[in-house]
């Protein structure tokens, strides 16, 4: 491996040069999902249940087959029916029969929204027609989306297969409950034993949506010969394609996947709800189909994540050390198993070194859309009870908040609660960070409160290609099979123009389709930069080596008289002292006669990922007559290892943030009695407008990675694991009460207002 | 169903298509036009993804019949470079790094151009609430008014200078 | 399948004779803000839309003795930039003004806004608190009503199937006047107000309240004129006595229902703070005229 590190100075990474695929989006003409058409394309519909729970007695698609202008219709007899098999492919393992009967249910209707049906037409106007036609007869069930209802054995049961797993015994009866995790090291009896002071809470939040402003959408054509080509906006092609080829019974040798550009997705395109659908209706009508979602559609049936519960007791001495800590996590998991409950439980305490501790997590299914992740998943929600709760045991013991996470917080050398033992982690610098930070000593104003909360997230590595191709004149194009969410395209040329030594500007970056590049795993979990730039950063490594040699070729040297400096080829042979340095256009120019073109390609599974630590703090002033919370001041430290393109590193932090701030004061899903969801537009599912934020000050912490060859940490998925505690510790101060039930919208902090009047 | 054949001005040149009388300009600009910049983030005015302008106001395509649009100028994010040149704005949201995913930006540009051009000297809570109907989940919305604060300075100096 | 027609007609007799063709399947498109929503999520299924915009008057402000006319089909963002109407009715035009965003402000209308019949209207209580009127033509006619008798219920007016509004009409300001308008949502912008209280006051030299209406919205199925709320205020200098008072007489007038955005119980407690932030605002901005100083 080229190990750049110890260069005396990098000349790109680390600098803000304009991403490469900038203009495209400023002018409109970066092509989307929905931004595709094809000579001939049809309009692909989905009829979707309307009761959030029922047994489908049978679907009658006569009438609509019949009407004019359809081409297609499709249910899931038109599917396989899969067994039971999980299997790794998106940002975790999933269930394949699950992850079909989630595109389509086969015999029960598991939340309102879910789909039943799909037609192709000639026009979008005779596809809805199409639809009222379909005739569905329902047994209307039972419901139930509150998690705690739905872990009582009087509840209604989703699943008759599903038996509890990770209990001593294999459980009798079914249950919403389909898996109890448990963590913990210690005697939790004896920890609790030794404290002086005990706090705990319980505290709830809702089912919030990742809120990506791009609706799902894509196009498929199936020809005659079977060969499938899929245009979709994903986080992941190769995912889009292992998933198609499984859920229709397809070779994937037969799919081709080509990524669109992406309009967000924070975890949720990391799995696939229209791309089999629109093949399968491609398949029955020999047209290609488009299809894409509404944003009715977006909220009703993609991946919110889970609603939970979390109940957090710790215990410390009065010195603020932390002797004992026992978390239960109830979390929704939506309609089929798979709520990010576990990495939940590994983060919940992650930033603490604690002796006892036990952390018991549930993954419950409820009639609600099936939960897919949504940036660094199941963390914030852990966080949001544990960092409340930390900051009642500060106050409880009298100390400050930085200081009694100083003295418990985790340092390289400790072993993690979830395991590892932690390597060239920053936490204790960020918390400093912070510390030091003028914002923490700013005076505050009437009616306003201040609130500090950490964040953990593992990122992650796994299986990344990365090919360099040097052109005739020296330029270079960096192909990828990762999809740029935020400006990946900008940090991967920067990492391949390093190693080159060339302006970043001649470096092309490309996102290639399935059938051009080796398989990535999706961009997710905070790892394309750590891995993918860990296999860009090789591959530019072996063009170095290769250049070198024909470098050495041409001058008539072997190959260990030659450096490279400067993107520059340079002769340390001191019988040649006449030959001028060759620059890779100069090498490129003559590739012919020194062994053909010049590219190579790297595929690894990175591993050594450095674990992000986030510490934010929050200011927020309250209105006591409207009991509106506004965040008035924001100020968010991380630990990035090496920040590639600053600028986008802080956007993320930034994002994050945003979210998690909508997340703590007005996002949720709000569902009527009968289990239909009122509020699925952007008019009540209320994400933070520009209006509603202060700027958000990013302070970047940086200690390096020593894993990666720039040093560099996962940065995307951290910063929304503190902001919902952030912000409720806020308000804590400035109430004097402890709000625990997100969100903490104007009508809750009304009533405590008038709870303390009385 | 007979579809309406529509007259209209885009980006300064005569444009004709057909459209259905229930659909939106927005279903027009995309599916008839080809023009793919404004997007369609929610189809109720809610995120501002369509954002463009008509007779010189701003409007979301997607809360605009197609056959309300004959006659009418209609600018949109595929007219704002001139030429080789892009607008300042633009220049300025690249320079900010104020876009990520980048399917809410034509719509921000669009929309911030509409602020800039009828108050050059914004403030930033102006800034903010004018932009308020753009739903930007990416960026937290702080580079995004940097960049069209930036913008805005750069401009007075232009005007001054001219 | 259902065939939609789009009519523009270029003056009001026609656009009457095409809603009257239209029969109970016409729908009168103003600024179409909220008529392509329900288009779109599939509540309104019209046969014909009839689009009032080339009715010449449709977009547009004017002055007539003293008070202003405006087009049923003005956008809010034409209605702010007209400074007479905003030095008379502030208040008016900052309720049109929250209509949406910046973009919703290039459509939305007061006409249509009033014609939605939404309880939770932002217009809606400005304009009953400043007086307004509005002018309703159909076949048999043209006639003014106040703007608080059109809408009677959540969705539903009381025009007939051919009738629309073609003006809305405010009054001449009366010396030392102001007018407010508040509302709450949990955001800073782009909701629906969870309540909205429009207040419109006249002072005399001495600073009295002499005359004040008071109006409230997404309280109650309609916008409700709260003559209880005005009185608790007349003949005071709108000291806190005063506003107490007034806090009092819009909760004990607000009867809302709980739902998404908002439970009843605070529905009533802002009623009544929005009610007394906005007679503030309204008073200030009147004794500031009568000093001659801008509103």
């Amino acid at each position: 491996m080229t190990d750049v590190m110890d260069r005396p100075a990098l000349k790109v990474v680390g600098t803000r040069p304009i991403r490469p695929d900038g203009v495209d989006k400023v002018t409109g003409r970066a092509q989307f999902g929905a931004d595709f058409h094809l000579p001939g394309m049809l309009v692909g519909k989905i009829k979707r249940s309307p009761h959030a729970h029922a047994r489908i007695v049978s679907i009658d698609t006569r009438k609509a087959r019949a009407l004019a202008g359809v081409k297609a219709v499709i249910t899931a007899a038109d599917l396989p029916d899969l067994a039971s098999q999980e299997y790794e492919a998106g940002e975790s393992a999933s269930n394949l029969r699950d992850l079909s009967q989630n595109c389509m249910a086969r015999d029960k209707a598991l939340y309102q929204g879910h789909a039943l049906a799909a037609v192709a037409a000639v026009s979008a106007q005779v596809a809805d027609e199409a639809l009222d036609l379909i005739e569905v007869v329902y047994e209307v069930l039972p419901h139930v989306i509150d998690v705690e209802a739905a872990m009582e054995p009087s509840a209604p049961v989703l699943h008759a297969h599903l038996f509890t797993e990770g209990l001593a015994e294999r459980p009798a009866t079914a249950s919403n409950i389909a898996k109890v995790n448990r963590l913990g090291r210690g005697d939790l009896e004896a920890g609790f034993g030794e404290a002086d002071v005990v706090v705990q809470g319980r505290y709830t939040t809702k089912a919030v949506h990742q809120g990506y402003i791009e609706p799902h959408a894509c196009v498929a054509q199936v020809s005659q010969d079977g060969q499938c080509q899929v245009w979709s906006s994903s986080q992941g092609q190769f995912m889009v394609r292992t998933y198609c080829a499984k859920i229709l019974g397809l070779e994937i040798a037969d799919i081709r996947v080509t990524p669109a550009e992406i309009g967000g997705g924070f975890g949720g395109k990391t799995t696939v709800y229209l791309e089999p659908l629109a093949l399968a209706l491609s398949r029955q009508s020999g047209h290609p189909v488009k299809m894409v979602m509404t944003r009715e559609e977006v909220f009703r049936a993609t991946g919110p994540t889970s609603g939970a519960v979390i109940e957090v007791k710790l215990g410390a001495k009065q010195d603020g050390t932390i002797v004992a800590a026992d978390v239960v996590l109830k979390y929704q998991a939506g309609a089929f198993p798979g709520s990010p409950v576990g990495a939940g439980s590994m983060t919940a305490l992650a930033a603490y070194d604690i002796p006892n501790v036990a952390i018991t997590g549930y993954d419950v299914v409820t009639n609600s859309p099936k939960v897919a992740a949504y940036r660094a998943p199941g963390a914030p929600i852990s966080a949001f009870g544990v960092e409340s709760a930390i900051d009642d045991l500060a106050r409880e013991l009298g100390m400050d908040p930085i200081v009694l996470r100083e003295k418990n917080g985790v340092v390289s050398g400790v072993k993690a609660v979830y395991g590892p033992t932690y390597r060239d982690i920053g936490y204790l610098e960020t918390l400093k960070a912070i510390k030091d930070h003028p914002h923490y000593a700013a005076p505050l104003g009437p009616n306003q409160g201040r609130g500090v909360a950490v964040g953990f997230w593992f990122n992650v590595g796994g299986e990344s290609t990365a090919a360099v191709h040097v052109n005739e004149d020296g330029s270079a194009v960096v192909v990828t099979g990762n999809p740029d969410i935020g400006g990946s395209r900008a940090s991967m040329a920067m990492m391949a123009a390093e190693v080159l030594g060339l302006p970043v500007e001649q470096v092309r970056p490309i996102v290639a389709d399935t059938a051009s590049i080796g398989f990535s795993m999706l961009t997710g979990g905070s790892r394309t930069t750590f891995a993918t730039g860990m296999a860009v950063t090789q591959a530019a490594g072996k063009i170095v080596e290769d250049v070198k040699r024909r470098a050495a070729l041409i001058w008539d040297t072997t190959v260990d008289k030659v450096a490279w400096e400067s993107g520059q080829a340079v002769c340390l042979d001191a019988t040649k002292s006449a030959v001028k340095p060759l620059t890779l256009a100069a090498i490129a120019a003559q590739a012919g006669r020194t062994g053909g073109p010049i590219s190579a390609e790297v595929s690894l599974n990175a591993q050594g990922a450095g674990p992000g630590f986030a510490v934010h703090l929050c200011d927020v002033e309250i209105d006591r007559e409207t009991g509106h919370v506004t965040v008035v001041r924001y100020t968010a430290a991380q630990d990035v290892g090496r920040a590639i393109h600053p600028a986008y590193v802080e956007g993320q932090i930034q994002g994050g943030v945003a979210q998690g701030v909508g997340w703590a004061l007005n996002e949720e899903y709000i569902f009527d009695a009968d289990g239909q969801m009122e509020n699925a537009g952007f008019l009540d599912y209320r994400v933070p407008v520009a209006s509603d934020l202060p700027m958000i000050d990013a302070v970047l912490v940086e200690v390096p990675n020593p894993r990666h060859p720039f040093g560099a940490k996962g940065v995307g998925e951290a910063p929304i694991v503190p902001p919902l505690a952030a912000v409720a510790n806020a308000v804590r101060d400035a109430l004097g009460v402890r709000m625990c039930d997100l969100p903490l919208s104007p009508p809750k902090i009304r009533a405590v207002v008038d709870g303390l009047a009385s | 169903m007979s579809k309406r054949h529509i007259s209209t001005t885009v980006n300064g040149d005569a444009a004709e298509f057909l459209a259905e009388p229930g659909a939106t300009l927005l279903d027009a600009l995309r599916d008839e036009l080809r023009l793919t910049g404004a997007k369609e983030g929610c189809g109720s005015g809610d995120c501002g993804a369509c954002s463009v302008m008509v007779d010189g106001r701003l409007v979301c395509a997607c809360l605009m019949l197609a056959p309300e649009a004959e006659g009418r100028r209609i600018e949109t994010i595929e007219g704002m470079a001139q030429g080789g040149r892009l607008h300042p704005l633009q220049q300025k949201f690249l320079e900010h790094a104020a876009l990520q995913c980048g399917f809410c930006t034509p719509g921000l540009l669009v929309a911030a151009k509409a602020l800039l051009d009828q108050n050059p000297d914004p403030s930033e809570t102006e800034v903010r609430y004018w932009l308020a109907g753009n739903l930007c989940r990416c960026t937290g919305y702080d580079k995004v008014i940097r960049a069209v604060m930036d913008a805005a300075a750069d401009l007075r100096q232009v005007r001054r200078a001219s | 399948m259902s065939e939609l027609d789009y009519l523009a007609p270029p003056t009001v007799e026609d656009a009457v004779r095409a809603l009257a063709a239209g029969g109970g399947s016409a729908k009168v498109l103003g600024g179409g803000t909220d008529l392509l929503v329900q288009l779109r999520a599939g509540r309104i299924k019209p046969g014909v839309i009839v689009d009032l915009k080339r009715i010449p008057g449709a977009i547009g402000v004017r002055e007539e003795a003293g008070g202003f006319v405006i087009g049923a089909a003005t956008p809010g963002a034409v209605i702010g930039e007209h400074a007479g109407l905003v030095g008379a009715w502030p208040g008016v035009v900052e309720a049109a003004n929250l209509i949406g965003s910046t973009q919703v402000q290039g459509r939305a209308s007061l006409a249509g806004n009033l014609c939605n019949a939404s309880p939770a209207a932002d217009s809606v209580p400005a304009m009953i608190a400043a007086g307004a009127t509005c002018l309703v033509v159909g076949p048999a006619g043209r006639r003014e009503i106040p703007v608080e008798q059109v809408a009677v219920g959540p969705g539903r007016t009381s025009l007939a199937a051919d009738e629309f509004v073609l003006e809305i009409r405010l009054p001449a300001r009366p010396q030392r006047s102001g007018d407010a308008y508040l509302r709450s949502i949990p955001r800073t912008e782009m909701d629906i107000a969870v309540v909205g209280a429009g207040v419109a006051l006249t002072l005399d030299a001495a600073g009295t309240v002499t005359a004040a209406r008071v109006a409230l919205g997404a309280v109650a199925p309609t916008a409700l004129l709260v003559p209880e709320a005005g009185a608790a205020i007349v003949g005071t200098p709108l000291d806190e006595t005063a506003l107490e008072a007034l806090d009092a007489a819009a909760r004990a007038a607000a009867r809302p229902i709980s739902d998404k955005r908002g439970t009843a119980d605070y529905r009533i407690k802002i009623a009544g703070v929005l009610a007394r932030r906005a007679a503030a605002i309204a008073y200030r901005r009147a004794a500031d005229q009568g000093r001659g100083g801008r509103a």
